[in-house]
């Protein structure tokens, strides 16, 4: 089922967008795109819409950083699901930690409004067209992204431990 | 009828002073703090696991009202002991000062386990790494999470300090810098 489902959602996504999918392969049993990070608002949208895909359902959305894949450090991954064929597939888009910015896919998904807030709290991920874009689970003042992985997971302030014994 | 002889039911002694023939003279501060340290009101203030052994505490078998601490306050206003346990979020902290600058004096402060004492496991971004970095606290019980009898312990050493404290304690500079270190009125 899931080798089909990569090639005819695959084989759609390719005429409607054309260049803006970038690859699609099958991760274990599922197929995954990446996509342009500009056009992730209407590929989601077209998924949603188009009667026969009719991905419905957002499972969820998580940001990603890979610090070592220059240029492209920075990433959305987005699950969805169509509920009536029990279909799932996974979208991907990779930016630049310089210009972390995608477009919101609230439009879509009024469920993603939350999530997206998550990722900007946590990534430092700019959601363009987002209505509500603030800090969700943080204190409103911290002044850094913490799951970045320049950052220690630590706390910062704590004096009294040594680094040697505590494997900071 | 009980089996327990009467002799051997303790209960609270009157403080040193001069005792007659149907006089007894003592000082305010000692009888003031004797009946305060065996009335305490304490505030459950309990986040997580800390806050369950606080629950065995005081149930039937430990038993905090023996200790004349039976009645929890759920309202800062009316309450005269805070006790913190669990682990408190950085989010959390505004919370827990609001809830500490809404009690009446005098108040104490019990910080319980490791958490609320120092953070404790959870050396990381989003927790408060110890409640003595925003309001002032009288008595920590280490532990993760402690037995309720250290809470008991702990419930004493706050009962010691009730006692022999001033009556007005905030009118002392010590307490008023104190609290001034905190920026707290």
């Amino acid at each position: 089922m899931d080798q089909s489902l990569l090639s005819t959602v695959g084989d759609k996504l390719k005429t409607q967008f054309g260049n803006g999918i970038i690859s699609s392969e099958m991760i274990a049993d599922f197929p995954v795109f990446i996509v342009n990070r500009d056009v992730i608002d209407e590929v989601v949208k077209f998924l949603y819409h188009d009667e026969t895909l009719a991905f419905q359902y957002l499972t969820t959305l998580a940001g990603l950083h890979y610090p070592d894949n220059k240029g492209h450090e920075l990433g959305v991954m987005y699950q969805l699901h169509n509920l009536q064929k029990n279909h799932r597939i996974r979208l991907k888009v990779f930016f630049s930690i310089q210009d972390p910015v995608v477009p919101s896919i609230t439009s879509t998904f009024s469920g993603a409004n939350w999530m997206e807030r998550q990722e900007f709290d946590f990534y430092g991920i700019i959601f363009k067209g987002h209505p509500n874009l603030k800090r969700i689970l943080n204190v409103d003042d911290m002044n850094y992204h913490p799951m970045r992985k320049e950052y220690p997971l630590e706390d910062a302030t704590r004096e009294d431990k040594d680094d040697r014994m505590f494997g900071r | 009828m009980s089996k327990i002889e009467k002799s051997k039911i303790e209960v609270v002694s009157s403080p040193p002073g001069i005792e007659g023939p149907g006089f007894f003279a003592t000082s305010i501060d000692k009888a003031v703090g004797m009946a305060r340290a065996n009335s305490l009101w304490p505030l459950p203030f309990a986040t997580s696991c800390c806050g369950i052994e606080f629950m065995a505490t005081m149930a039937s078998t430990y038993d905090l009202g023996r200790f004349g601490a039976e009645r929890l306050s759920f309202s800062p206003r009316q309450a005269d002991l805070l006790m913190v346990m669990g682990t408190i979020a950085k989010k959390m902290g505004p919370v827990l000062r609001q809830v500490y600058e809404q009690m009446a004096e005098p108040r104490w402060v019990l910080a319980m386990g490791a958490c609320a004492s120092s953070g404790g496991i959870f050396d990381t971004y989003s927790v408060l790494q110890g409640i003595d970095r925003i309001i002032p606290v009288d008595v920590y019980i280490p532990g993760c999470p402690p037995r309720p009898e250290q809470v008991l312990d702990g419930i004493m050493q706050i009962q010691k300090l009730v006692e022999t404290e001033s009556i007005r304690r905030r009118d002392t500079p010590e307490y008023k810098q104190l609290l001034a270190k905190y920026n707290i009125e």
